[in-house]
């Protein structure tokens, strides 16, 4: 039986096919995930900010994009991925209002965006396809067995990159 | 450094916080009342302090469409706050304050548009009581308004929040049967010592 495992705001979880990975309405959050296709080992990180060196309230590496991935592929790892096979897909970072206060907060989903792309082509893992930006919340529901990224929006078909 | 931290936060901040809440939610209650001309009731208003990961469920889950009016703050205080209320709840006023039914899933321009004033005078009232009780000066910008999935709506706030810690601050108010109404009020940190300053603490 496969089950469907539940990403929360600022949280991470890998698993072995066939189980699925899901998180629920990304804003300006980003959702990556990267999957392993020889072992189908996944994971699915849901990131809020771009950079832990940026605040000083760090301790919840999940919460950030560098850190978020970082330790996505380590957990992924440790279930017998291999980083060199690894390849990512992502969404999010939307714009959710029009206007945003405090000029940190400017744009704050294209810099998440930004981060995630920079950490992913650091650690040398290739980005295949992504959905970001926009103005729209999105669901996410990635199946590692066939590297399948399923993304909902409100009334928008649903689609798979 | 602030005072405050949002991750241990003490009994009597909160209480604090709470009573700000309850104020605040008291008087855009009264303002809606006016506006729709008719008697509105209140429920004694929740202040919750939630992990990122709960915030969602909060709301009936991640994926429950809901109406977000958000205004940027400035002035003594910074930051922001967002006024939500479940979509049909947000079909409902706009019906008694236009005088007639809302049709369809979309929200007509028009319709938008009167929903942004609701959101609009509800969230200036609560933040005229906060600067009337704590003598600072709080300017809101226009509203801006979001109808999509409560989880995509709240990463606004909870980001904001998540520069400070890994909790959510927020005020929950049930206005009248089934309309429940949340106030998210995101103060940069020194603005919170500023409001408690303000009150003596």
């Amino acid at each position: 039986m496969s089950e469907m495992l539940k990403v929360g705001m600022a949280d991470l979880k890998v698993c072995k096919s066939p189980d699925q990975l899901t998180t629920l309405g990304l804003g300006s959050c980003v959702g990556i995930a990267i999957r392993d296709p020889i072992t189908r080992i996944g994971g699915l990180a849901h990131v809020m900010l771009p950079s832990s060196k940026q605040i000083k309230n760090n301790s919840n590496i999940y919460k950030f994009a560098d850190t978020g991935i970082e330790e996505l592929v380590r957990q992924m790892e440790v279930l017998g991925a291999s980083r060199k096979r690894m390849v990512a897909k992502m969404a999010g970072g939307a714009q959710m209002f029009a206007f945003q206060n405090s000029s940190s907060m400017v744009r704050i989903g294209e810099q998440n965006v930004e981060a995630s792309k920079a950490k992913l082509a650091e650690l040398q893992i290739p980005l295949l396809a992504s959905e970001t930006g926009e103005n729209y919340g999105r669901t996410v529901i990635f199946t590692p067995e066939t590297g399948q990224f399923v993304i909902r929006a409100v009334g928008k078909p649903e689609r798979s990159i | 450094m602030a005072r405050i931290d949002l991750n241990d936060i003490n009994q009597e901040y909160f209480d604090v916080l709470r009573e700000l809440g309850n104020i605040g939610a008291g008087n855009a209650t009264t303002a809606l009342a006016q506006m729709l001309n008719c008697k509105v009731d209140m429920k004694v208003p929740q202040v919750r302090l939630l992990p990122f990961s709960e915030v969602g469920s909060v709301m009936g889950g991640e994926e429950q469409l809901m109406a977000g009016i958000y205004l940027a703050v400035e002035g003594d205080i910074k930051g922001s706050i967002l006024f939500l209320l479940n979509k049909e709840s947000a079909k409902s006023l706009i019906s008694k304050l236009m005088g007639m039914p809302v049709e369809g899933e979309e929200l007509s321009e028009m319709e938008q548009s009167a929903l942004k004033e609701i959101g609009n005078i509800i969230t200036a009232s609560y933040l005229n009581s906060l600067s009337t009780l704590t003598q600072l000066v709080i300017y809101p910008s226009v509203p801006f308004l979001s109808v999509d999935m409560a989880g995509a709506i709240l990463s606004v706030p909870a980001i904001e929040f998540g520069t400070m810690g890994d909790k959510l601050l927020m005020i929950q108010t049930q206005f009248y049967d089934g309309l429940d109404g949340f106030f998210i009020l995101v103060p940069e940190l020194d603005s919170y010592d500023k409001i408690l300053a303000s009150l003596g603490m």
